[in-house]
């Protein structure tokens, strides 16, 4: 789990991990399902050993993780500020299943256009699977809106192996 | 409601349709055999000019093949009269279209009884079964209204009620979602979903993933041909965290 989500979780208000997990599957809905709560709490104990965040114990005592509150230092609200004010976006690795196509078709090993046909089986389950869970969600919940950009990225996905099957299809033809 | 699996409402063997002659001779479809089985969804994807619209037109009925068989519900229709033809079309067939084909000047509920009144029901009945089908389909208190008051999404729930309001055997779709955004897509996702949760048998053509990805079997056409099926029931079943990249 990346550090600065955790940190920015926190960022409202000091709070408990239990707090902490709910914002968080709040604002994924069933994407959160992947989440480990074991994760989440070796999250919070490097953060704390890298002073970005304190903890505090909670007026009933006890020491069990469930009492603890955790609160942003100055250097972890610094830090937060930053990661809200960077740029930056996941990169999608097309470059791998580009030269995958033209390993296959060079070296005489598969079909491109199989390759291409077995790719878009994949991606459609997972659109259906999106789209299942999409039409579950109440229409403007923070999961439908993270939702809509799985399912946005899947067919701008989609529909480069479109392309990728009309150009190895001319040149299967040309050859 | 589910009809019987296994008895194919729709079947087609060695289909064909060919425009012009000689050098500019066109396969629109060529040897397309297909099996639609009652209650399931079938998305026939490719790009435009592969033949899926001509197609959707044989299967309906529409249009008369070049060679090969139709049949719906065992009843071989590409060589009938066109009398019969018709009924059929009245009757077995619901069609969608991308822009919707609705009446301008007519409401909501009449372009929906309006096939029920062409083939000839008494009007009472015609009226009752259009107002619970746009009841059904959510469309309740727009019934009076124009289409042209009505956004994209609710048309096209206008058009899929009036397609069923002869108890179609099969609805056919023609790009169902080309002309609408994103949220209005979904809109429709979630209308044939439901539809196939009734057991409606539907065949969709689409260049669309999203539509596409609703059915049961997807097939991919290309120059005229059915070149490969995928079946989407089933499968990953998901790990949708996989998606965001959240794991590990």
């Amino acid at each position: 789990m990346q550090q600065e989500i955790v940190l920015a979780m926190l960022a409202k208000e000091p709070s408990y991990g239990y707090q902490l997990r709910a914002r968080l599957r709040d604002a994924l809905g069933p994407l959160g399902d992947a989440l480990n709560a074991g994760q989440i709490y070796v999250t919070l104990t490097r953060l704390e050993k890298a002073g970005l965040l304190a903890v505090e114990r909670s007026a009933d005592g006890g020491d069990r993780s469930d009492r603890k509150v955790y609160v942003l230092t100055p250097d972890g609200q610094q830090r937060v500020a930053e990661w809200i004010a960077e740029v930056n976006w996941p990169k999608p690795d097309l470059a791998e299943f580009h030269l995958k196509l033209i390993a296959a078709s060079s070296a005489g090993l598969a079909d491109p256009v199989t390759i291409v046909d077995i790719q878009r089986r994949e991606l459609l389950r997972r659109l259906r699977d999106a789209q299942r869970a999409a039409m579950a969600e109440p229409r403007h919940s923070n999961a439908a809106l993270l939702l809509e950009g799985v399912v946005l990225r899947l067919q701008a996905d989609l529909r480069w192996l479109e392309a990728c099957e009309k150009n190895w299809t001319h040149r299967r033809s040309g050859s | 409601m589910n009809k019987a699996a296994g008895t194919p409402v729709l079947r087609t063997r060695g289909l064909r349709k060919e425009y012009g002659k000689g050098e500019g001779l066109v396969r629109a479809v060529d040897g397309v055999d297909l099996d639609v089985s009652a209650g399931e969804t079938v998305a026939i994807m490719g790009p435009s000019g592969c033949g899926k619209s001509t197609l959707l037109h044989l299967l309906g009925g529409l249009d008369r093949p070049s060679g090969g068989e139709v049949f719906i519900n065992s009843r071989r229709i590409d060589n009938i009269s066109e009398k019969a033809l018709a009924r059929i079309r009245r009757t077995d067939v619901g069609y969608v279209f991308q822009s919707f084909h609705l009446m301008e000047e007519l409401t909501a509920v009449e372009n929906v009884e309006l096939s029920a009144l062409l083939a000839g029901r008494p009007p009472r009945a015609a009226r009752r079964r259009a107002e619970e089908l746009l009841d059904q389909l959510g469309l309740a208190g727009r019934a009076r209204f124009l289409p042209s008051a009505l956004s994209g999404g609710q048309r096209q729930r206008v058009a899929v009620a009036r397609a069923l309001s002869n108890e179609p055997l099969v609805v056919l779709a023609d790009e169902p979602t080309g002309n609408l955004d994103s949220a209005a897509t979904l809109d429709v996702l979630q209308l044939f979903e439901e539809l196939h949760g009734y057991g409606q048998t539907l065949v969709i053509v689409t260049h669309d993933a999203r539509i596409a990805a609703t059915a049961d079997r997807l097939f991919s056409m290309r120059d005229g041909a059915l070149v490969d099926e995928t079946r989407l029931t089933g499968g990953t079943a998901g790990n949708l965290g996989a998606l965001i990249g959240l794991e590990g």
